[in-house]
């Protein structure tokens, strides 16, 4: 453990996050990125935020070059690139308010700076353990690829116990330079008593490739924002997540593929998996600027609703500026049809198990798009141990 | 005021603004500028309305003046309308003729290459106040009359047949809906009233032609149509042809109500001219085994907001929304669909099908709603975006709401251009690329002009040539 005289630039910039923070109004429930939204869920008196943090590390062997370091140590010893990267996007989708606390008390989390053609092969791990009741934890995420580069990390975010109600505003930035490869995985397993605000920002440059995949079995609300910046030609981001609310759980998800460049792709898969009176909110947008032609651009929500008690709510949407474009969404709700239970227990497998694996193999599609099999063997786990506990 | 006749000169407001002409008009009964309660009063005694339609009137202008505009998602062109520069009632009275002198030409070669009968160009040229239908539909209106169907204005309906009109109105779409629904029901004037009783399958398409001397395309017109046990109807409103306007705001209400198996077809054809604002309420509520349809083709306006609804209330009920949208230069069409399922097993459909060409924008925004503890509720949405130009625009905007296992819900959308291929394929065997681009076009939405009635689909595939001549080479 070591002691660190945080900078003065940070402090400042904490200030005047925390002057946001005032000066921002709480979401509404007019508000069109609240829309469906549970504002009770907003009710965060009594809150503190947490005094010290449980993080661990499980880093690779990396090569030379690679800066992989706790973000407190980072804003000391890397000001100048941390300052360049940090939080430098609005957040735009609804938690404006919530990313300003988030800059204002920040002390824990990650910083990933991977140079020029430098390629990193086992991804990086952290583990975030919440602890303490009606406590607040603020993790960053930072990591940037220089060009050619690459990189995959994994974020994993549980509860130190079953009871403690934590509140978690995590914030992760991926920068992605040109022709890099940056995976990114985010593991969420808090208790049922606790609350999750994760926001997302993507930066993809030139012949990029950029993966954010997020996995939700935890919590008892959970609020994911991601945006995707397609900044230079060739750009590519994959959205993807996987999220199996059960009990009286309740997942909001918004999301935001921006192309401001010409001939680039973004492919977007959300898949919910609902079981008891849990619910689902989807919003998403695609925005093609002006000018940036040859865009093609996906975006998928599928809703498997495995019990009549389950609600979801899907918003996908489109705004296209730019012509030459192929865009597309879609978006289902269903249950699983007595054709395909048929069709196991005709090959002898019970009811009960014949909807597990049938569930087990929708959330799977989604898994199998990160593309490093390590981080999708941790979330195969991760949704197996949710499945046992259904 | 109240003088009976006053003149007044319509300004040009926009120089620029397609479509925008201005010639001396004086109407018989004009309600000035402006809203406020003398207003709500001097329609109602124009109209000579019972005390409970004043009640209703002033009831819904205090509402109209509570409710804010839309504001975080609907497009910032609705903060330039000026409620205070609107004349909200004007009646046909003594309308006097334009002359052809003052049509602009660009209207009459429209007609010209639709192949508009001379009568209506009279009409829709506003060179006749009414469009005399009387030869010709008075055949079909006494076959109705035979048959027990009530046609007849908006007004008639409230005044003579208070018992049936009375139940239903405002009951579908409440005056407090939206602030526009609360505007239409403060001013409203013109629009029919239609009731078909039971069993009752009226053949002919009804069309708000029929009527004469009334109050046929109004500003601020209120439709309910009422179809009993078992009854079929088709109504249409609209034409292909170009509908010249001095109006600038146009909010209608139309309300439908289908009874236990009855089925209610409602076709729309809007071409108002470009300097229009066209905030339009419309939904439909479905008993048991009933079937409604809104076939809803939006072409002209400068900004349509038009989402027509189906209330699925009884079993089985069904809704379907067919939508065309074509957006050219300065306009921006928001149209879209809303199905409330409220019963087990209805099922819905919208297929929306948008152009924009030019600088135009289309949008669709969409909401589906399946509520707690109904059992086989299914919809099926499509909406598919054609870009003509590297300017053009188009955005999607739909909601799902979705509780239940038992249902199933399917959103899809698409957004493409014509493919070079395509046009170089047609070029090839001699089509010019003009006419290859509107042959293509009206490839994307020949499955839908097909729902409407002939001599309208045969219109339509018309227009949509011409509204793409010019937006290629």
């Amino acid at each position: 453990m070591m002691t660190t005289t945080t900078p003065a630039w940070f402090e400042e910039s904490q200030q005047r996050a925390l002057a946001e923070y005032d000066a921002l109004a709480m979401p509404s429930r007019k508000d069109e990125t609240w829309r469906f939204g549970n504002m009770k869920q907003l009710n965060f008196e009594g809150y503190t935020p947490e005094v010290s943090s449980d993080l661990s590390y499980n880093i690779p062997e990396l090569p030379e070059g690679v800066i992989c370091m706790p973000f407190e140590e980072a804003v000391e010893q890397h000001g100048e690139l941390v300052q360049q990267y940090f939080m430098r996007r609005e957040a735009r989708l609804g938690s404006a308010k919530f990313t300003a606390l988030h800059k204002a008390n920040v002390k824990s989390g990650l910083f990933v700076y991977v140079p020029d053609n430098v390629k990193v092969e086992q991804p990086i791990e952290v583990s975030h353990v919440i602890s303490g009741a009606k406590q607040i934890a603020f993790p960053h995420t930072l990591i940037v690829t220089g060009k050619n580069a690459e990189v995959s990390v994994l974020d994993r975010f549980a509860s130190a116990n079953q009871v403690d109600a934590g509140l978690c505003i995590a914030v992760n930035d991926l920068i992605a330079g040109d022709g890099s490869k940056l995976s990114y995985c985010a593991i969420q397993e808090l208790n049922l008593q606790s609350r999750m605000i994760q926001v997302n920002a993507t930066e993809v440059g030139r012949d990029a490739h950029a993966s954010a995949f997020t996995l939700n079995t935890g919590a008892q609300w959970a609020r994911n924002e991601a945006i995707s910046l397609m900044t230079g030609e060739g750009a590519h981001s994959d959205m993807l997540a996987c999220s199996i609310p059960s009990g009286t759980q309740q997942y909001d998800q918004r999301t935001y593929q921006h192309h401001a460049a010409p001939h680039t792709n973004s492919d977007l898969l959300y898949k919910n998996t609902l079981y008891g009176t849990s619910r689902t909110v989807f919003s998403g947008l695609i925005l093609v600027d002006e000018g940036a032609h040859y865009t093609d651009a996906y975006q998928t929500c599928r809703n498997l609703m495995m019990e009549d008690t389950a609600e979801s709510n899907s918003m996908p949407g489109l705004e296209i500026n730019a012509d030459q474009v192929k865009c597309s969404h879609g978006s289902t709700s269903a249950s699983i049809s007595d054709e395909e239970i048929f069709y196991l227990r005709a090959r002898g497998i019970a009811p009960h198990q014949a909807r597990r694996l049938i569930a087990n193999g929708f959330s799977i599609e989604a898994v199998e798009r990160i593309g490093n099999d390590r981080i999708e063997e941790l979330v195969v786990e991760a949704i197996d141990r949710k499945f046992a506990s259904i | 005021m109240n003088s009976e006749t006053a003149t007044v000169k319509q300004v040009a407001f926009e120089k620029d603004d397609v479509g925008n002409f201005s010639f001396p008009e004086s109407h018989k009964f004009d309600a000035g500028y402006g809203l406020t309660k003398d207003t709500v009063d001097y329609i109602s005694k124009v109209k000579d309305e019972p005390a409970w339609v004043n009640e209703f009137r002033h009831k819904a202008l205090k509402t109209f003046e509570s409710k804010p505009m839309p504001t975080n998602w609907a497009t910032r062109d609705l903060e330039n309308i000026d409620f205070d520069a609107i004349r909200y009632y004007l009646s046909d009275g003594a309308k006097p003729k334009r002359s052809w002198d003052e049509v602009p030409p660009e209207v009459l070669e429209t007609f010209d290459r639709l192949g508009v009968p001379e009568q209506e160009r009279a009409f829709l040229a506003g060179v006749e106040a009414q469009y005399d239908s009387e030869a010709a539909y008075s055949n079909v209106k006494e076959a109705l009359a035979d048959e027990g169907v009530i046609f007849v204005t908006c007004s008639e309906g409230l005044k003579e047949h208070e018992e049936i009109f009375r139940p239903w109105f405002g009951k579908v779409i409440p005056t407090g809906d939206n602030k526009f629904s609360a505007l239409n029901s403060a001013v409203m004037s013109g629009g029919s009233f239609i009731y078909i009783p039971p069993g009752v399958k009226v053949k002919h398409p009804l069309q708000a032609y029929f009527r004469i001397n009334s109050e046929n395309f109004g500003q601020f017109e209120r439709t309910l149509i009422i179809a009993d046990e078992g009854s079929e109807v088709m109504y249409m409103e609209g034409c292909t042809a170009p509908k010249f306007e001095t109006a600038t705001l146009h909010s209608a209400v139309v309300e439908l109500v289908a009874m236990k198996g009855a089925k209610i077809q409602y076709i729309t054809v809007q071409n108002w001219s470009s300097n229009v604002f066209n905030l339009v309420t419309k939904r439909g509520l479905a008993h048991e085994d009933a079937e409604i349809r809104w076939i809803d083709c939006n072409i002209g306006s400068r900004l349509t907001m038009k989402y027509p609804g189906v209330v699925m209330k009884g079993e089985r009920a069904r809704g379907e929304v067919i939508s065309i949208a074509l957006a050219n230069d300065g306009q921006h069409q928001d149209t879209g669909a809303k199905m409330i399922h409220a019963a087990n097993n209805t099922t819905s459909n919208v297929i929306s099908k948008s152009i924009s060409v030019g600088e135009g924008r289309s949008t669709y925004r969409g909401q589906v709603h399946i509520p707690k503890h109904l059992k086989g509720c299914k919809n099926n949405t499509e909406c598919d975006a054609l870009l003509i130009n590297t300017n053009s625009r188009t955005d999607t905007y739909p909601a799902i709401s979705v509780k239940g296992n038992q249902h199933v819900t399917q959103h899809e959308a698409s957004v493409s251009q014509v493919s070079q291929e395509m046009l170089f394929y047609m070029q090839q065997r001699g089509i010019s690329e003009a006419a290859a681009m509107s042959l293509a076009v009206n490839g994307f939405i020949n499955d839908l002009v097909s729902e409407f009635p002939m001599e309208y689909s045969v219109e339509l595939k018309r227009l949509i040539e011409l509204e793409m001549e010019g937006s290629v080479g």
